[in-house]
């Protein structure tokens, strides 16, 4: 089953269509990570799973229950992070949790306490917990939004850029909360622009680009469908650089020393063989899979293009 | 990690079962009134609106009145016979300002207030259904209403009898009463009161909805509710008057006649009734199936 599921999640505003025909599919137990480049719907997307905004088109569910109409029964086990912290500012770390409790019909009263101070330590906060919230730094702030992302036992965890804000030592901690939780079967959902984040934690990826999902997958399938590249390294990079087009190799590129291009399917050796035969002095020479940025930039482009 | 890493596992065991819906309770409720009585402007509120039956107290006090202007019932002619009348004083120049104003700053806070601070969408997702949310932050609305009416009447009181003494009370219609039926009149009086204030309380929880700017939405109350006393004031729109959510309040006086005159207390009744009404399911039209996007 997948704990998030949605076919042809569609959502416009006025003229502007934010999330397009979106048919994601995060199975259960899984870490995914929900990629774009900003303003590419990733926000708009998560505020409709969870029922925040009316989709304009399309149906989902969560945990396997349909929403809108499952969101009493299926929320109180989804823990939530949207566009970043929330909080009453003249109340405290502890008495915003506690609030959040207490509006909560699925908690009980009597573990009001335990839940909260519980939450608070799970993300260092036990020390900050009585400041007024208005008083908190950034991260601060976002460490209370994890809190309250899981306040209470939760199935499912939709985060909406987690680790932003936060200090070295705090995105590795709550790395390692999201990696606890999802050993124990918890399914996760961030979005992130943290590609490293991405390569250490998430197992799955889906990608979005201008309102539409382009890319869903597991990260090594992704990984898997993207043409290696290879690297020349030569004192004449842009003659490097013209065999390999001549060749069909794809968005080659010219830097200081080296030349570099997506391997189409061609064999490595007829590269080399055709620099050495052309007169490129090749000092050398290297196929790699391509890192998730380079995943990334080919799939949303926009700026990242390096001119060939 | 470790502490995570074993905290992490507490929370999957545990979700094991689902948890059970528990009863209705009132700890929302509750939770509502820390936030809106724990909250230091509102405290101040309240505090200004004590002050004014303290300083009508005291200035009568120190300097004899001269006899009372304005509208509605004078009281202020009374207090030196008894203290209790400076409780009605204090309502009457509450009324068209302070107590309206009181009840607007929290009603426009309601909603425009979450949706500000960024609470909204996480009030939502706990879940709180909307309809409900709309429930307990109008009964919360109430809550303070009747509190604020009953705390300048109570001020009023206790100062009053503190500095002129209490004894029968002589009601508008000349007719003395017990100390005791007076103090069950002023209840009623309070009573009439708060339930008006609740209607402008339901008008503010659905301009509320319609923002995300508490502060906006209050001053769109207060001004309602100054026009509404305006129109009520020009003569040659009196077709319009029965229809203004404020042409009523000012019927109090009716209750301290003797025997109470009931048929404008009744259509103040029944004109508070339907602006609650009208004003809470317009609310619940706007906010149950907008975009929360704040
Ligand atoms: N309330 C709104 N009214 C109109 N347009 C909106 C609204 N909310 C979002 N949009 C538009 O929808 C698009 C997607 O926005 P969204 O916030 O989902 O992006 P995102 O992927 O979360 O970006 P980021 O990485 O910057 O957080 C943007 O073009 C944005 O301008
Ligand atoms: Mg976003």
């Amino acid at each position: 089953m997948n704990a998030v599921e949605s076919h042809g999640l569609t959502k416009r505003f006025g003229r502007q269509v934010a999330v397009d025909a979106v048919d994601l599919a995060v199975p259960q137990g899984t870490v995914y990570g929900f990629l774009g480049p900003n303003g590419s719907g990733k926000t708009t997307t998560i505020r409709l799973l969870l029922g925040l905004v009316r989709p304009t088109a399309g149906r989902h569910a969560l945990l396997g229950a349909p929403m809108p109409g499952g969101a009493g029964a299926v929320l109180p086990r989804v823990g939530t992070l949207v566009e970043g912290p929330g909080f009453h500012p003249y109340l405290s770390g502890r008495d915003n949790l506690r609030r959040l409790d207490a509006v909560d019909r699925y908690a009980d009263p009597a573990g009001t306490r335990r839940r909260v101070d519980a939450a608070l330590a799970r993300v260092g906060l036990s020390a900050a917990a009585g400041k007024h919230y208005r008083a908190y730094s950034l991260g601060m702030r976002q460490r209370l939004a994890l809190a309250a992302a899981t306040l209470s036992p939760r199935e499912l965890l939709i985060l909406d850029e987690p680790t932003n804000g936060l200090d070295p030592q705090g995105t590795r901690e709550v790395r390692a909360l999201i990696a606890a939780l999802a050993r124990e079967g918890t399914t996760v959902l961030l979005s992130t622009h943290l590609l490293s984040e991405v390569e250490q934690i998430c197992s799955h990826v889906g990608v979005m680009h201008r309102g539409r999902l382009v890319a869903q997958s597991s990260l090594a399938q992704l990984r898997a469908s993207a043409a290696p590249q290879v690297r020349v390294e030569t004192d004449r990079p842009t003659e490097a650089a013209r065999v390999l087009r001549e060749l069909g190799l794809s968005g080659v590129a010219v830097q200081a020393e080296a030349a570099t291009g997506g391997l189409d399917g061609l064999a490595p050796e007829k590269v080399v063989a055709t620099l050495v035969h052309d007169g490129v002095p090749v000092r050398g020479f290297a196929v790699a899979a391509p890192d998730l940025e380079d995943v990334f930039v080919s799939l949303t482009g926009e700026g990242f293009d390096v001119s060939g | 990690m470790s502490a995570a890493e074993v905290s992490a596992a507490d929370l999957a065991v545990a979700a094991r079962p689902p948890r059970p819906a528990r009863a209705p309770s009132t700890r929302f409720l509750r939770s509502e009134l820390r936030l809106i009585f724990g909250r230091r402007r509102n405290q101040a509120g309240l505090g200004v609106l004590a002050a004014v039956p303290l300083v009508i107290a005291v200035a009568v006090r120190i300097a004899n009145p001269e006899p009372g202007t304005g509208e509605g019932p004078d009281f202020f002619s009374s207090i030196t016979g008894n203290g209790f009348f400076v409780a009605l004083a204090a309502l009457t120049v509450s009324l068209p300002l302070f107590l309206p104003l009181a009840v607007a700053t929290i009603a426009g806070d309601s909603i425009a207030g979450e949706a500000n601070a960024g609470t909204l969408r996480y009030l939502l997702t706990v879940p709180v259904h909307r309809t409900r949310a709309l429930l307990v932050k109008f009964a919360a609305i109430v809550t303070f209403a009747v509190t604020a009416t009953l705390l300048v009447a109570g001020v009023g009181l206790l100062a009053g009898l503190a500095l002129f003494g209490g004894g029968p009370v002589t009601l508008l219609s000349g007719v003395q009463v017990g100390f005791g039926d007076g103090l069950l009149r002023l209840l009623a009086v309070c009573g009439y009161l708060a339930i008006g204030l609740c209607a402008l309380g339901a008008l503010g929880l659905f301009v509320s909805t319609l923002t995300e700017q508490p502060i906006g939405a209050t001053i769109a109350v207060v001004i309602l509710t100054v026009t509404s006393f305006v129109l009520d004031s020009i003569p040659q729109l009196s077709w319009l008057h029965p229809y203004l959510l404020t042409h009523w309040w000012m019927s109090f006086g009716d209750l301290l006649r003797e025997p109470v005159f009931l048929p404008d207390l009744r259509l103040g009744l029944l004109s508070a009734g339907a602006y609650a009404v009208v004003f809470w399911t317009a609310a619940w039209a706007r906010f149950a199936g907008r975009d929360i996007t704040s």
